[in-house]
């Protein structure tokens, strides 16, 4: 067997240390090792986006990472997302327009949107969906999250 | 769980050393294939060499009125670098088709082109674009153009131990431009049917003096078309010129037949994308 590695990563400005298998992926350790399950995994290819997460503010799938490469690097996941109790705009809106049914595409989407609406505070309906079209939800149509990242965006440019 | 071994070297010719020295080492870079094929099963590599803490494959640079582009960039950054997306937007069509915006956080046009797909969408570009890669390996350094790299599905020309670093894009001449269109049976996160790349340039009266038509998911490795650039020179890229040209382009298509389309859709719809994708490089060679 492989030897096992010792990696520390920054998961949304805390430091958590792990041993971690050469091959392991991200999305695995942050479940399995560090038990932050806000992150899904899905398909585990990178094509349904649900582990989605930031690696040195770069959204990346954390299934097509390994653990050992995000050592001493900064991850952001939904844990991260809102400001104790209070929800982050993007929470807000996705729960007030129903945004979400079954939920497990929702940590990936609402990680992907943030980092739309940082590069581009005031998207189209286009970019939008174009941004998000590596985020597959099965439940809700995409009509009413498109709705919600809208929403959450036109708010976040008044505030 | 894969059993499997990581390095991270932070120079090339550590990099090479490894990979000669071990039987069975993969070279990793953005992963987005990698990853894939180790959980399937697919690969077995014992070494997995990460390039990515490597500085010289991982930035873009002016080099000679044109471009060295490191071959670990992720396609993001390659976006968003607003030169090099000046002088290349066939090039950038291309790298945005590679997936979605988190698949192209982390892919790399060195992985696009070495995991050898013939339906890879940056390559075409590449081609047409007249790329020469940098490759390092156990002999030294070697360039090579892009279109000898990829020489069967999964397969390519690279001997053991070697690396691309880098691709060189030469210099523009004035009055250039190109394009990379694909048809896909859906318009995001699909794999292409048919992909055309074209780079042409013009001289002062609007006469093509230079013209290369790289076709992509129509036979086992990405094709240069040389009959197809060579319909367009001489000429004003007018209806007679690019019906021969996309003529050509059809001639030389030996694709499968797949889910996404047989054979015979795929060799008759090249010839139309083909067309497209000269008339919008055309447009931007008489705007430059």
């Amino acid at each position: 067997m492989a030897k096992k590695a010792h990696v520390t990563l920054t998961v949304n400005g805390d430091e958590y240390e792990a041993l971690v298998d050469p091959g392991q992926t991200l999305v695995d350790a942050l479940r399995n090792e560090l038990q932050l399950t806000g992150t899904k995994e899905g398909c585990s290819t990178g094509d349904c986006g649900a582990c989605s997460i930031r690696l040195d503010g770069e959204l990346v799938c954390s299934c097509l990472v390994l653990a050992i490469e995000a050592d001493g690097r900064r991850i952001d996941t939904i844990e991260g997302m809102a400001n104790g109790e209070t929800l982050h705009p993007l929470q807000r809106n996705f729960l007030e327009l129903n945004g979400l049914q079954c939920g497990i595409c929702t940590p990936g989407i609402l990680i992907a949107a943030k980092a739309l609406l940082e590069r581009n505070p005031d998207p189209t309906e286009t970019e939008v969906r174009y941004w998000l079209a590596g985020n597959l939800c099965r439940c809700t149509g995409y009509d009413k999250v498109i709705r919600s990242v809208l929403a959450a965006a036109a708010e976040m440019r008044r505030a | 769980m894969v059993d499997i071994n990581y390095a991270a070297p932070d120079t090339l010719d550590k990099a090479v050393a490894l990979l000669a020295r071990t039987g069975g080492a993969k070279v990793f870079a953005g992963g987005t294939d990698v990853i894939v094929q180790l959980h399937a099963d697919l690969i077995e590599p014992e070494l997995l060499v990460d390039i990515k803490n490597i500085p010289e494959v991982r930035s873009i640079a002016a080099e000679k009125g044109g471009f060295r582009v490191g071959a670990a960039m992720p396609a993001m950054k390659i976006l968003d670098h607003k030169a090099f997306a000046t002088a290349w937007p066939g090039v950038i069509e291309g790298v945005a088709l590679i997936g979605s915006v988190q698949v192209k956080g982390r892919a790399t046009i060195g992985g696009n082109l070495c995991n050898a797909s013939p339906a890879a969408d940056s390559v075409p570009a590449l081609i047409a674009a007249g790329a020469v890669c940098t490759i390092v390996g156990p002999n030294g350094r070697r360039e090579a153009p892009v279109e000898t790299i990829v020489t069967g599905p999964g397969k390519t020309s690279l001997a053991k131990g070697e690396i691309i670093a880098s691709f060189f894009f030469p210099a523009r001449a004035p009055h250039s431009g190109d394009c990379y269109l694909r048809l896909t049976p859906r318009t995001e996160m699909d794999i292409a049917v048919v992909g055309v790349g074209v780079s042409l340039t013009l001289d002062g009266s609007g006469t093509c003096t230079a013209a290369r038509v790289a076709l992509g998911a129509v036979a086992p490795t990405p094709l240069l078309v040389a009959a197809a650039g060579a319909a367009l020179v001489g000429t004003k890229v007018d209806a007679a010129a690019l019906a021969k040209m996309a003529a050509a382009a059809s001639a030389a298509c030996r694709p499968i037949s797949d889910k996404r389309g047989t054979k015979e859709y795929r060799i008759k719809t090249a010839a139309v994308i083909a067309r497209r994708t000269a008339e919008k490089a055309l447009e931007r060679a008489r705007a430059n």
